[in-house]
């Protein structure tokens, strides 16, 4: 009984204590948060444990030589000389890439690192940290076969009228495709706008010329340039259906030929039958 | 019989006793874990995830000589994609004023063309070819890397009131100061036909520029 009063009379003057350094706690505790607060731009730069990801941190992976050697240019280009040569087992920082090249770091402490550029073939031989090749793509009919979206841009005539177009692709798969594509008319005697949406069909798609063959709708709209030729603005409705090939040159790059045969749907009696021409080329991805 | 029963009980005994003591480890395994255990680092190297400096966007300007409007200041923004280290495609958004033609000036006050009509606008597409890559050397110390390239390619011209059928074609001079820095030199004949003046001819139009553009 007694020891149970002793300890009751222990805790109320501990919780004394404590009520009275309570504020003191309080204070203390805005003051180191606030601090804390302050400092976390300084603190948040280590990134002790890696938990929170960098996203400006650039992605800047390691290598190792396997092959006896690999040359580094001084830039991204054949034309660019070799100033330095990498040893087997060296271990390497890829840095960036421009087109075809890579720049990589060579360690070789503080003062001394060499920096240069190097080509795909060369990175190609190269392998991760694990002494596993590195996995680097190649562009081949394959990527073209199988492209997705195709970005293209042309010129051409239709009927004696230069024409400037640009269009975009989708492939639903290898065989068929739907586009939208945008035409400028430049004629001598009248300018004028299109627009059109087509569906593509590819028999061969796997070719290196790869011929195609299309149908489509869409618009036409023609102004005269002058007021010698009868002054009236055209909107018509199109229908178009036409043939050309593709023609893969490297990576993501390609050429078209194409001829169309449109009718246009006019407000007359007769339609118009127009034959446009066009070359161009595109990036697909 | 008792006492063999015994032994067995004891041999149990002292197996299970031992066992433990047997198969502890060693005194240096017996560290704690770590609190916090790190992940491998990802070693596995994936190139499609670098950063790629393919892009370049270019400010230009200088002069256009337009045939018989004389030369003025033209301006223009410039994009490029680099597709290979030789191939790139390129587009090209410029203005410029026209100026006065040998007829108005020679007339007097006769105006061929309103103050709207006076301002050009052209745009094209090209494709371009870094024809002579390598390094040009200033002085003794000083090594640039740059290219000589040739360009092509179609557009429109907002010419006189009208839109026309533009050709281009001509050549440049990249000086690649930084990897993400470039200076240019480029000279260009931007072609189109026009019968503003009577007769219907083609129009040589040179445009002198310098620029000056980022890849990114």
């Amino acid at each position: 009984m007694k020891f149970r009063r002793r300890q009751r009379l222990q805790n109320n003057s501990r919780e004394r204590l404590i009520d009275s350094r309570q504020r003191l706690h309080i204070s203390s505790c805005i003051v180191l948060l606030t601090g804390l607060f302050l400092a976390l731009p300084v603190l948040a730069v280590p990134n002790p444990f890696g938990a929170i990801p960098n996203p400006f941190k650039k992605y800047q992976p390691d290598v190792v030589v396997s092959d006896p050697y690999i040359e580094m240019h001084t830039g991204p280009g054949r034309g660019y000389p070799i100033f330095y040569v990498a040893g087997q087992g060296d271990r390497a920082t890829i840095l960036k890439r421009k087109t075809d090249w890579f720049k990589i770091r060579i360690p070789r402490g503080s003062f001394d690192d060499r920096e240069g550029w190097v080509h795909i073939d060369q990175i190609r031989h190269t392998l991760d940290l694990e002494g596993n090749p590195i996995a680097v793509a190649t562009y081949g009919v394959d990527d073209f076969a199988r492209r997705r979206w195709e970005l293209g841009l042309g010129g051409g005539d239709i009927d004696g009228a230069a024409t400037i177009n640009g269009y975009l692709s989708f492939a639903l798969n290898p065989y068929i495709s739907l586009q939208v594509e945008a035409t400028q008319i430049l004629g001598e005697y009248s300018d004028g706008y299109m627009a059109s949406a087509s569906i593509f069909m590819r028999p061969f798609p796997r070719w290196r010329l790869s011929p195609f063959f299309n149908i489509g709708t869409g618009y036409i709209h023609v102004e005269p340039q002058t007021t010698i030729v009868q002054s009236q603005d055209l909107s018509d409705e199109i229908v178009h259906a036409g043939t050309g090939f593709d023609f893969y040159v490297s990576r993501k790059f390609m050429l078209r030929m194409e001829y169309r045969r449109l009718t246009v749907l006019t407000s007359r009696d007769a339609n118009e039958e127009l034959n446009q021409w066009k070359a161009g080329f595109s990036i697909f991805f | 019989m008792e006492s063999r029963i015994q032994y067995l009980l004891l041999a149990l005994c002292l197996t299970a006793w031992m066992a433990p003591a047997a198969a502890a480890t060693k005194p240096d395994q017996l560290e704690l874990e770590p609190l916090v255990v790190r992940e491998p680092e990802r070693r596995e190297v994936n190139i499609n995830k670098l950063d790629s400096e393919n892009f370049e966007i270019g400010i230009h300007a200088g002069m256009m000589s337009v045939e018989d409007f004389g030369t003025s200041f033209t301006q223009s923004l410039r994009v490029a994609y680099h597709v290979t280290e030789g191939f790139f495609i390129e587009g090209q958004y410029g203005r410029t004023t026209l100026g006065e033609t040998s007829f108005e000036r020679l007339s007097g006050g006769a105006q061929l063309l309103t103050d709207a009509q006076r301002k050009m606008r052209y745009y094209n597409v090209s494709v371009g070819y870094n024809l002579f890559p390598g390094e040009s050397f200033i002085g003794k110390g000083w090594a640039f890397k740059g290219s000589l390239y040739l360009v092509g390619g179609v557009g429109s011209t907002d010419f006189a009131g009208g839109e026309r059928f533009t050709i281009n074609a001509g050549l440049g001079y990249r000086l690649i100061a930084t990897d993400w820095l470039a200076f240019h030199v480029s000279v260009r004949d931007h072609m189109f036909d026009s019968d503003l003046l009577g007769s219907k001819s083609t129009y040589n139009n040179i445009e002198f520029t310098g620029g000056l553009s980022i890849f990114f």
